[in-house]
């Protein structure tokens, strides 16, 4: 009896901590900065993949450095996502500030295109792509010493984007050509990529009947890393002083000299960057393919707007909340406690994975009916900034 | 904060992006190397420039992206490559094969439109193509509106049995059946069923449940995990509290909540010996994806593994690998994609032409009885549209392929209306037969 509450309350936790790990960046970007990233999911899996790749190099290496190649992935995975999150933000969020309808439907764009991206790339591919920002971004810098640039400037650009697109595209058929399979084969393809645990987190650690699983354990563990390190980050660092003030009023921060283009560039980095982790974490849970984002993105919105928008704390507790009732209905625990049949009965109906989300769906309408800003709600007159 | 995109501007950047493209034309109609889609198609006399009269246009239906691509690429790999070897060979009756590949999107109305684009815009003869039931389900109409024909390479639940569709993956009885009655016979009388929310498990599990209460074995419990949920862990704390000492676990998961699944599995301490697990969506490529240190021991049934062992199989393997690469594997829906190609071919030799609208029907009726020596063995095409196939059960082994641990002695012969559910216990299909009011589905 112990044994199975300390099972149910372990799992309810894991399965929160999971939650949190992928909301943990979302609750910056979208809590923080008000921005509906709709490819947070994929930064998640562009870490996802990171991991892979590390995996697959450590591989490579063999002996006891295989064993610990998921730290170094956990690093990576932060890089890539932190600067993929910052290309971003530099090339298309930030000219859409204060436009949540636009952001919305950019990033969804952003996150097909990275979707289609991991399934298509290729060394012809990725060679066509330098190629073209070399000739383009390249060109426009040359020519920036002219004198009447701001005033050619667009037939430069008129002129240098077809020309690079066509030379990029033209070289890259040559090689395609030339070397065939060899540089045209996709490096990760539509399949799903395997993500195997190191060998000391395979298995578990046997508690009685039970047995904790050690990539839960992991994952709790980093989930706490991470809640701790973003707590540090932005309560005792200066550029977390400098976001905190920039959320709470851009405009004064602006006057006072904070240089919000920058602030709104790191925090949207270190946001993307969490992301990044969160999907190296949870690939040793879960699949990594193209579609790996997708099955966390409702999840983690979810996780934010019952947390409150805003507020590190709303997102833990909120996480905490629906990863327990969703354990917690899903097996039908609840049926046990109760004497009553009729009511044996409505938790028997619901204790299928598919009914248990159903109920906790239908629970946390019900409850944003009551409390709409969620359970920690941002006060003050910055709300409608 | 922001320019407004003036008149001007529009001018300038349109008139670039029109200059682009046309140089984008210009310079990549040779070959699209940057677009996957269109890559397989390169160097297939399909892309050659033929005269359309010496040609005969086939469709290949798969999605080549979405969350389906994962596994239908790989179909449309193998239909490519039987087209091609058909027409290395001659063609048929000296016309090449042309295919023209669409993509679905693994969006079910995209795939109905595509049907309809591919029999009205390209006036081809036959479609090969779909494979998740949702996208078979959407594509029947358009086939039985222009009495068309596809050919559907996966296995699926049964129930079915459509003129306008002939059925080359297993039918419930060519698979599920006789992995059910093995692993009674082998495994134990406790079951615990597991599989995505939709239409192909839950009927599944209905004919497993049935079956298990004809056969003596218990269904303890069982769960829908909803399509792409990797949350897995109500699931097993299920299993552990039905199953205390270890039984059987049917799983018709599919896609994405496998990987999840099968690690969480091994974390939890749910060893393959305790609790052997049969599997029916998990085939070579997936086994790759998973990661085989997870899967080592659990069982798969399927009607083809790489692993067969014969002439046939021999050369699908080495010719799909020489044009494919050598790290790819074969699998069971590959295969059956292989086999529709070539019934397909022997059916428009029969009946002797393939271009005309009337000769649909003729091809229709030419394909029955059409036998073929197919990698898994020998197959043959029923009059109610599904094909005998032999049935067979892998265990996952080192290298991430399967052990062949049974196979049926003979292919088993299809039974579409599944005669464990009362609702269709008695019914049967044969178009060929006469005075009945619908040959799909008759009381005999």
């Amino acid at each position: 009896m112990f044994a199975s509450i300390l099972d149910g309350i372990f799992n309810g936790l894991s399965i929160g901590s999971i939650l949190l790990l992928a909301a943990l960046g979302l609750a910056i970007v979208f809590g923080l900065m008000g921005v509906i990233n709709m490819a947070h999911g994929e930064l998640m899996m562009l870490g996802a993949y990171t991991t892979v790749v590390v995996q697959n190099a450590f591989k490579g290496i063999g002996g006891p450095l295989f064993e610990l190649y998921i730290f170094f992935a956990l690093i990576a995975a932060f890089l890539v996502a932190a600067l993929v999150g910052l290309a971003l933000e530099r090339g298309v969020i930030r000219y859409l500030y204060g436009r949540p309808l636009e952001t919305l439907l950019a990033t969804w764009g952003v996150s097909l295109i990275l979707q289609q991206f991991v399934r298509s790339v290729s060394w012809v591919m990725v060679f066509g792509l330098i190629l073209f920002s070399l000739l383009f971004f390249g060109g426009q810098w040359l020519l920036k010493r002219r004198a009447d640039f701001e005033s050619v400037q667009k037939w430069i650009v008129a002129a240098l984007l077809p020309l690079s697109i066509g030379i990029s595209l033209a070289a890259s058929a040559f090689l395609g050509q030339t070397y065939k399979l060899a540089v045209t084969k996709p490096w990760f393809g539509a399949q799903n990529q395997d993500v195997t645990a190191p060998s000391w987190l395979r298995g578990g650690i046997p508690i009685g009947n039970f047995q904790l699983p050690s990539t839960r354990l992991f994952i709790m563990i980093l989930t706490i890393c991470c809640v701790a390190g973003v707590y540090w980050f932005l309560n005792r660092t200066k550029w977390g002083l400098r976001i905190r003030a920039v959320t709470q009023n851009r405009n004064m921060s602006a006057c006072l000299g904070i240089p919000t283009r920058k602030v709104d560039a790191i925090t949207f980095a270190i946001g993307s960057g969490l992301a990044g982790v969160a999907g190296c974490g949870l690939s040793l849970l879960g699949s990594v393919g193209p579609n790996t984002g997708q099955n966390y993105i409702v999840n983690t919105f979810m996780v934010v707007v019952v947390g409150g928008v805003g507020k590190l704390v709303g997102t833990v507790v909120g996480a905490m909340a629906i990863g327990i009732a969703d354990y917690v209905i899903g097996t039908g625990i609840l049926g046990n406690l109760t004497n009553n049949p009729a009511l044996k009965e409505v938790f028997a109906f619901f204790a299928t994975t598919s009914m248990a989300k159903v109920l906790v769906f239908a629970l946390i309408i019900l409850f944003l009916q009551f409390r709409p800003a969620g359970l920690f709600p941002q006060k003050g007159r910055t709300v409608d900034a | 904060m922001t320019r407004l995109f003036g008149r001007r501007k529009f001018m300038v950047y349109g008139s670039a992006a029109l200059g682009a493209s046309m140089l984008l034309k210009a310079c990549a109609s040779p070959s699209a190397p940057t677009d996957p889609a269109a890559s397989p198609a390169d160097g297939s006399p399909a892309a050659s420039p033929a005269a359309s009269g010496d040609t005969i246009k086939v469709g290949i239906l798969h999605s080549l992206s979405g969350t389906m691509a994962i596994s239908e690429k790989s179909v449309v790999d193998s239909t490519q490559l039987a087209i091609d070897e058909i027409n290395t060979a001659g063609g048929i009756m000296g016309k090449q094969i042309e295919a023209i590949v669409e993509d679905g999107a693994s969006d079910w109305p995209t795939f109905a439109e595509k049907a309809k684009k591919l029999i009205e815009q390209d006036e081809v003869v036959v479609v090969f193509g779909c494979w998740t039931s949702s996208s078979r389900k959407a594509v029947l109409p358009v086939f039985e509106e222009k009495n068309h024909m596809l050919y559907y390479p996966v296995q699926y639940e049964g129930q079915e049995c459509s003129k306008n569709i002939f059925y080359t993956g297993a039918a419930p009885n060519q698979q599920i059946e006789p992995s059910v009655d093995w692993l009674l016979e082998n495994k134990g009388k406790d079951f615990f069923l597991v599989g995505s929310d939709y239409v192909f498990p839950r009927t599944a599990n209905t004919i497993i449940k049935a079956q298990l209460a004809e056969k003596g074995g218990k269904t303890l419990g069982e769960d829908y995990l909803p399509l792409g949920n990797t949350e897995v862990a109500p699931i097993i704390a299920k299993i552990k509290a039905a199953l205390p000492n270890g039984g059987v676990i049917y799983n018709t998961l599919n896609g994405d909540s496998n990987v999840a699944f099968f690690k969480q599995m091994q974390g939890a301490g749910l060893t393959a010996e305790k609790y052997p697990t049969m599997s029916v969506s998990i085939a070579e490529e997936e086994v790759q994806a998973i990661g085989k240190d997870y899967l080592l021991k659990q069982y798969a049934a399927w009607n083809y593994f790489m692993t067969v062992e014969s002439p046939e199989n021999k050369k699908f393997v080495d010719a799909f690998k020489a044009k494919f690469g050598d790290t790819r594997v074969t699998n069971d829906p590959m295969e059956a994609g292989y086999i529709s190609v070539n019934i397909w071919k022997q059916a428009v030799e029969k009946a002797g032409g393939a271009g005309t609208p009337a000769d649909l029907e003729k091809v229709r009726e030419a394909a029955y009885g059409q036998e073929f020596a197919a990698p898994e063995g020998p197959v043959k095409m029923f009059p109610n549209h599904h094909i005998s196939k032999t049935v067979r059960i892998g265990e996952v082994r080192d290298d991430g392929l399967f052990e062949i641990v049974y196979a049926t002695p003979a292919p088993v012969d299809p039974i579409p209306w599944n005669q464990y559910v009362t609702e269709t216990k008695g019914f049967s299909c044969d178009w060929t037969k006469t005075g009945v009011d619908n040959p799909g589905k008759f009381k005999i």
